[in-house]
């Protein structure tokens, strides 16, 4: 009998079906991917195993067998035995959760003690020895630690010990390295597949990340609109994919070896920054998030700007165009010192649901620079709608949209508005911090594709922020690796990419998931079991 | 906990600001009211002549800014007074003489204070047991009929005012059952159980108003930590739903239980007024209602100061516990 049997599960939520008519197997000890874009119902799967959709209003159909367990039939008892003793679930943001409250030691002794009737030193002394287990330094210390006090991968490794508790049979984990940088995906990749070597435990990982699934699981199954398109070892559907959607999905993934193309760069240096520093906080508690940072933009040039959380990338873009006052160095606009806000050096932020305002209509928000530039008087109006159409119908979108509101438009739409908002002010120079990060690969490569046809069309200049180093890639002519405040690599994006300098960049290259399932065991081997992050 | 030391001294020095700016608004606001002080002084059969003399032994012809000094000299350095055949000390800190009965300002406040807090404190208690308690039920049993009819009893008490209940309370346990006697005031130190169950009926009134917001309160705080995602993880582990509400749902609602508390607590101190006035209780509120009537500056301003150290000291308290319950807060 298999680990888990899911057969003809369908779930449904109001008039929408998340999951249609979706079966899969997964045998003791192997691992499955599910992969898909964000709405294809994949979540909704790794919830339904555990039955969390009970009670929620979810419609649910077909049956679900984890570890013997009929997830439809069963008790709310047997549900609560099941879950965490027998399959046990790693969420995607660790940061939230964890209780905020409580410390990291008494949560994983609190869940240990509700599966077993270890007293309540026996369940302390066992959250120890799984923190250890995953890799926490000084685990009896930490364990007393609030969530607040570990690391984004630290929190991560405190909730895979959760679930290695109690000793499941399968371990579910959805988007568990979405929230991390490079490195720390890659040492919990890694954590992950030595505990399944060890424990023999089955693995679920749902991901919208063909790389990670490449890293990690033996099979894959990929998922659209609630059902599977194609289902097989991940060798096989990865190099050779037989249906049209999974050979879309892999063509846009970027690639950290493609080169870029075609560049219209030119010598004209638009932005120039040097010596800038931005410090945080007043006295013993003051540090520097941005120090001693000096660098060009060129006209019609994509500088790409890549490190880990906390390398000071945001703050040094937020400095670029003007948001930011540095604590020293300085700015010049097109040869000039610049200081405050600079209208021709625009921003597209990284998410784009907060950076409008849900309560005005689109057009509304898209007009704010036309407006703050002063275009007023006889005629305003309609030459500001005119000029908004423009622009919507620039970045894809239709004039029509003008007045409908944030919440209609999909994260795409969304981001694209937002580029048609930094346009309305004809800017030389849009500074845009980690533009697609928060979008599916497919429509990441939309956008990205967006950006460079603005930019060949109009002589802009990109200064493009993200910790993904395979899109930096797709777009930059030009590449800068920021870590802890300081540029500690700066020169051409190919130079910089094939032949690194410094240890840094080669460190965070290595991490990058590679698509090839070989590839990645053999760096894996390389990497050896990590410590924690 | 670093820091605390610093925390405590910047916030004394707060309240000593605070406490000053309070005073000199006051100040102010009864330097501008309309109506003769001396005259209501001294009453309405005095003669002219008389209110010229009581006019010049308040200084009240003095200029404000003078007024203000001598009441701040008092305050930090003491003063004396003279009562026409004796001069009086007034130590440090002196809040000056009641115009109406010549009586030390202070004195008055000490001899009010304990029963305002008294009936505060204990009030305090019920309402955090019954608010909290009801709230923490409604959670638990949302969307169920329970629920619906611990809202409603909630709702009915947030509407009703304090004196019908108080009222009824009387009317029914002390008038009809003759449960208790009707409340008049013992102080603790004279007899503690007679304090008590003399203050019970007070105390119920209150909490019943209070305990209302803080059902609601609780209620929401919890149902918004419910929906969080660490909630979902313990879901996910099979943790139980009474542990979830109990453990994780309420540890949520402490923080604004915590402030809304400390602001109830600081302004019942001298906003209890229709509660002391109905059970017949002397506490400042009611010594304060009557220093406003007759214009009795020293004794308002003195009332004032404690009430608004209340309310500041009740905040710094809920600082600290802040801190203590959520570790993330930093102390500044």
């Amino acid at each position: 009998m298999s680990l888990v049997e899911v057969t003809d599960l369908t779930v449904g939520f109001g008039s929408l079906r998340a999951v249609d008519g979706l079966s899969f197997d997964l045998d003791k000890g192997a691992a499955l991917a599910l992969v898909g874009e964000s709405g294809s119902g994949k979540s909704t799967v790794a919830g339904a195993l555990l039955g969390l959709h009970r009670g929620t209003g979810a419609r649910v159909g077909g049956t679900v067998r984890v570890a013997g367990t009929d997830v439809q039939e069963a008790t709310e008892q047997e549900l609560r035995r099941l879950r965490g003793a027998k399959a046990a679930m790693v969420f995607q943001d660790p940061l939230s959760s964890l209780d905020p409250y409580y410390a990291i030691g008494d949560q994983i002794a609190e869940v240990y003690r509700v599966h077993t009737r270890a007293s309540r030193r026996a369940a302390r002394a066992r959250a120890v020895e799984v923190l250890d287990r995953v890799g926490i330094p000084d685990a009896a210390r930490r364990a007393r630690s609030r969530p607040h006090e570990f690391s984004g991968g630290m929190r991560q490794r405190a909730l895979i010990a959760m679930a290695l508790a109690c000793e499941p049979d399968l371990l579910i984990a959805d988007e568990p390295t979405t929230a991390l940088d490079v490195t720390v995906q890659a040492q919990i990749l890694d954590l992950l597949h030595t505990l399944r070597t060890e424990t023999g435990m089955g693995l679920l990982l749902v991901t919208h990340d063909v790389g990670v699934a490449a890293e990690s699981v033996d099979e894959v199954l990929v998922m659209r609109h609630g059902r599977a398109v194609e289902h097989g070892p991940v060798g096989t559907v990865l190099a050779a994919p037989r249906e049209p959607y999974t050979r879309e999905l892999l063509d846009a993934v970027p690639r950290v070896d493609a080169r870029r193309t075609g560049s219209p760069a030119t010598d004209e240096i638009v932005l120039e920054a040097t010596g800038l520093r931005r410090e945080f906080g007043r006295g013993k508690r003051a540090f520097a998030a941005v120090d001693d940072v000096s660098l060009t933009v060129r006209r019609g040039e994509t500088l790409g700007v890549v490190g880990e959380s906390g390398s000071g990338k945001t703050t040094l873009g937020r400095m670029l165009v003007g948001l930011l006052e540095p604590t020293a160095g300085g700015i010049r606009y097109a040869g000039e010192p610049h200081t405050g806000v600079n209208p021709a050096v625009q921003m597209v932020f990284q998410d784009p649901v907060s950076s409008l305002n849900p309560r005005r209509s689109v057009g509304e928000s898209i007009a704010d620079p036309l407006r703050a530039r002063g275009e007023r008087g006889e005629g305003a109006e309609e030459r500001i709608r005119a000029r908004v159409t423009e622009l919507l119908e620039r970045v894809g979108l239709e004039g029509a949209h003008h007045d409908r509101y944030p919440h209609e438009f999909s994260g795409g739409q969304r981001q694209r508005i937002g580029i048609a908002r930094a346009l309305a002010a004809d800017p030389r120079v849009i500074v845009c911090d980690e533009p697609v990060s928060a979008l599916d690969v497919t429509t990441q490569a939309q956008v990205v594709a967006l950006l460079g046809e603005l930019q060949r069309e109009l002589g802009l200049a990109l200064v493009f922020i993200a910790h993904d180093l395979a899109v930096v890639r797709q777009v930059s002519d030009r590449l800068a690796v920021m870590r802890r405040g300081r540029l500690v690599e700066y020169g051409p994006a190919d130079e910089v990419y094939d032949s690194p300098r410094e240890a840094y960049t080669r460190q965070l290259l290595a991490a990058v998931p590679a698509l090839d399932p070989e590839l990645a065991a053999r760096r894996r081997a390389a990497r050896g079991e990590p410590a924690a992050a | 906990m670093s820091g605390f030391g610093g925390f405590l001294l910047r916030r004394a020095v707060g309240t000593v600001i605070t406490l000053l700016a309070i005073s000199v608004i006051v100040y102010v606001v009864f330097y501008v009211t309309p109506g003769d002080v001396a005259q209501i002084t001294c009453g309405p059969r005095c003669s002219p002549e008389q209110v010229r003399q009581v006019a010049a032994q308040l200084h009240l012809g003095d200029p404000l800014y003078v007024r203000y000094w001598h009441f701040l000299q008092g305050l930090f350095a003491g003063q004396d007074f003279s009562t026409g055949t004796s001069v009086e000390h007034c130590a440090a800190p002196c809040l000056g003489q009641s115009y109406q009965t010549g009586q030390q300002v202070l004195d008055i406040i000490l001899g009010k204070l304990p029963v305002s807090l008294s009936l505060v404190l204990g009030a305090m208690v019920l309402w955090l047991a019954l608010g909290v308690g009801t709230g923490v039920l409604s959670a638990w049993r949302r969307g169920r009929v329970s629920e619906r009819v611990l809202t409603a009893i909630t709702l009915a008490g947030t509407a009703t005012p304090v004196f019908v209940i108080g009222l009824v309370l009387m009317i029914v346990v002390c008038g009809e059952l003759q449960l208790l006697p009707f409340p008049q005031y013992v102080a603790f130190t004279d007899d503690p159980e007679q304090w008590a169950w003399n203050l019970l009926l007070p105390w119920l009134s209150l909490a019943l108003i209070e305990a209302a917001t803080f059902a609601r309160l609780t209620r929401a705080a919890m149902l918004e930590t419910l929906a969080e995602d660490h909630v979902r993880t313990f879901r996910a582990y099979g943790v139980g739903e009474r542990a979830i509400v109990g453990r994780h749902a309420l540890r949520g609602a402490f923080a604004p239980v915590i402030a809304l508390n400390a602001n109830n607590v600081g302004s019942a101190v001298g906003g209890a007024v229709l509660t002391e006035t109905l059970f017949g209780l002397p506490g400042i509120g009611q010594e304060l209602v009557h220093a406003v009537k007759v214009v009795d500056l020293p004794v308002v301003v003195g009332m004032v100061l404690v009430i608004a150290f209340f309310v500041v000291l009740a905040n710094a308290v809920a600082d600290v516990l802040y801190a203590v319950a959520d570790r993330r807060v930093v102390l500044a």
